[in-house]
């Protein structure tokens, strides 16, 4: 890596932490409340993105199902604030249980009326259950396509049973967290939005910290050996079955914190979560920021949902055929996603096609092996 | 079977939809031994190296290692019992730097938690140095893997197979590609690793072998045909027909 090459990468990351915190502070001052809501809303999605990136850009496998575990994180989010506010309900449960005639609240809801165990169960379920699915599809050495084929079928598996379940969970209609309370105020209540805010900025970082923990050294060096060469990390002596499971089941919480965090932000949770197209579009948003970045999960999270919402203002019915074509001007011309174009030698590359830059005259390996040579 | 065997192969058979890749194989190693193997294209030796280190799980047979028995073991567990084994195309970490792919030999224990925790031991930093030095790649410790050269990619992955400290080092095809001069250095590289350590080289450069001044056993058709010195293998009749052809072919 050439000298420049640093200084620029360090620039970069310096300037960014500036704009990033001053945006953080300012955003509630500068956005009308609609505004910050959506931002906020995205910047949750980005948490689920960096699992996506650590499962798919670093270990290679391509999830289509992780709507399933940020579902369920919004989900445990929701039953929370749904039982702790339904004393003036009938039968003391949530008000949509009247509707079907359930007077007795069902057994699973009962953990949730503790704070402490939503907190946990917000990101140890999903992990669980990713960390379960994950261990038998690895065991059984699937892999490839048939490793995402598997994953959308149990997303479509979790979304029918979520969806016709309206006794218990309130099927396809949701469940409702904005006319909910927390801490003695409205969960839809801007103050409350402000602070979700907050949450969500700080949560984001800590989550983009502990991934690049987690990618750094030794670990992250297997994960990607077993991207690029799995039987020989195996004959190596590591069992990829084990990294894969954990890896995955991580991505599952992470999942699982965006999960709650865009429940509580958007009012809503529901089966809706975890159709298909969602699922796939947050494969897409790590594919344009850039694969095994890290960062580029997170940007590409934010500005593709951010443009998907301006897009959506100005001209309602095109936003699908502006996303496909990103999704293949990406594929084709900038394989590494955004980011990784910026990183790696595109920025170069185009100006030395505008004839702004001069041009290496030999390859550089050609030259160090002259060198050694001699 | 004897007490200084390290490994034993006893009537090995693995078919492949009625073929049979390996047609009663038996071949015992001793400790300390650098066995070559030979045999034409498709007598079985990938299939055979596939054997021990548990890829491919034989229809009949044993393979017994250190006393215990290897069969249904899993990979990562017959990498971890002492058997260590270099592919026929080098296959290193190409997004990995040279020093990355050696740790990742060298660490033990092999576990998650051992890898998320610690920093890299002192004594396996002590040991990626030496093997550098070896094969000539200290000055590309922090390069990436995929820029070496075709030699430097083997010799890489001969030194991640060092690392690994193996018993038993299978070594496919180390010199495909290499110029003379690398043929050679890597030829002495592997005699100095006999003695300590118990190798099988498997190759079809006659020149190599015959440097490697071993035992050799020819394969043929999944069996072993012929075992010995190289002189009295290029004696051997059946040999001769099989392997350089009869002159009526």
């Amino acid at each position: 890596m050439s000298l420049s090459k640093i200084k620029f990468d360090k620039k970069i990351v310096l300037s960014f932490w500036i704009i990033l915190i001053a945006l953080i502070i300012a955003a509630p001052t500068l956005l009308p409340v609609f505004r910050l809501n959506l931002l906020g809303r995205y910047l949750s999605l980005s948490i689920v993105a960096l699992g996506v990136d650590l499962i798919w850009g670093y270990t290679g496998l391509l999830s289509l199902g992780q709507g399933i575990f940020f579902a369920l994180g919004g989900y445990c989010a929701a039953m929370y604030l749904q039982i702790t506010s339904s004393s003036e309900f009938p039968n003391n449960i949530p008000e949509f249980f009247a509707l079907y005639g359930v007077e007795k609240l069902p057994f699973f809801w009962e953990p949730f009326r503790s704070p402490a165990f939503t907190f946990f169960s917000i990101w140890i379920i999903p992990a669980l259950i990713a960390g379960l699915i994950g261990f038998l599809v690895f065991r059984n050495r699937i892999k490839g396509v048939y490793f995402s084929i598997l994953t959308q079928a149990s997303l479509l598996v979790f979304f029918n049973f979520f969806n016709g379940q309206q006794k218990l969970i309130n099927g396809t209609n949701g469940l409702k967290t904005d006319v909910t309370q927390l801490f003695g105020q409205m969960v839809g209540s801007e103050s409350m939005q402000r602070i979700f805010f907050w949450v969500t900025a700080i949560l984001v970082i800590a989550a983009w910290f502990f991934a690049k923990w987690i990618v750094k050294g030794r670990f992250g060096n297997i994960l990607i050996g077993i991207r690029d060469d799995e039987p020989r990390v195996r004959f190596t002596g590591y069992n990829p079955v084990i990294f894969k499971t954990i890896i995955f089941s991580i991505a599952g919480g992470l999942a699982g914190i965006s999960g709650a965090l865009y429940t509580v932000q958007s009012g809503i949770v529901s089966p809706q979560f975890m159709t298909v197209p969602f699922s796939i579009e947050m494969v897409i948003w790590v594919a344009v920021g850039g694969r095994g970045t890290l960062l580029g999960a997170i940007l590409g999270a934010v500005f593709i949902n951010y443009a998907k919402s301006l897009v959506s203002e100005a001209l309602p019915a095109s936003w699908m055929f502006i996303q496909g074509g990103l999704f293949i001007l990406v594929v084709t011309a900038l394989p590494e996603g955004v980011l990784g174009w910026i990183q790696g030698d595109g920025p170069r590359n185009l100006l030395q096609r505008f004839g702004l830059k001069r041009k290496i005259e030999t390859y550089p390996s050609l030259e160090i092996n002259n060198k050694e040579k001699k | 079977m004897n007490r200084n065997d390290l490994l034993n192969l006893i009537d090995i058979t693995v078919s492949f939809e009625g073929f049979l890749a390996l047609n009663k194989l038996n071949l015992n190693l001793k400790k300390g031994e650098l066995r070559a193997v030979i045999g034409p294209n498709g007598a079985g030796k990938t299939t055979f190296l596939d054997v021990i280190t548990g890829k491919v799980k034989p229809t009949k047979g044993e393979v017994i290692f250190k006393g215990k028995s290897l069969i249904g073991q899993k990979e990562h567990k017959i990498a971890r019992l002492g058997v260590g084994r270099k592919f026929q195309s080098p296959r290193i970490f190409e997004n990995l730097t040279v020093k990355e792919n050696l740790e990742i030999s060298v660490t033990t224990p092999k576990s998650p938690l051992n890898l998320i925790n610690k920093n890299i031991k002192e004594n396996q930093l002590d040991e990626i140095e030496r093997l550098m030095k070896i094969v000539n790649l200290a000055p590309k410790v922090d390069s990436k893997a995929g820029s070496l050269s075709h030699g430097q990619k083997q010799w890489l992955e001969i030194a991640m197979l060092v690392g690994q400290k193996p018993d038993l080092m299978l070594v496919d095809e180390p010199v495909a590609g290499l110029t003379d001069e690398e043929t050679d250095l890597t030829a002495d590289l592997l005699k100095s690793l006999s003695g300590e350590n118990t190798v099988v080289v498997i190759d079809h450069d006659m020149e190599f072998i015959r440097r490697l001044d071993s035992n050799v056993s020819v394969l043929n058709q999944g069996t072993v045909l012929c075992e010995g010195t190289m002189e009295t293998i290029q004696k051997d009749k059946k040999v001769i027909d099989v392997y350089l052809g009869r002159p009526e072919d």
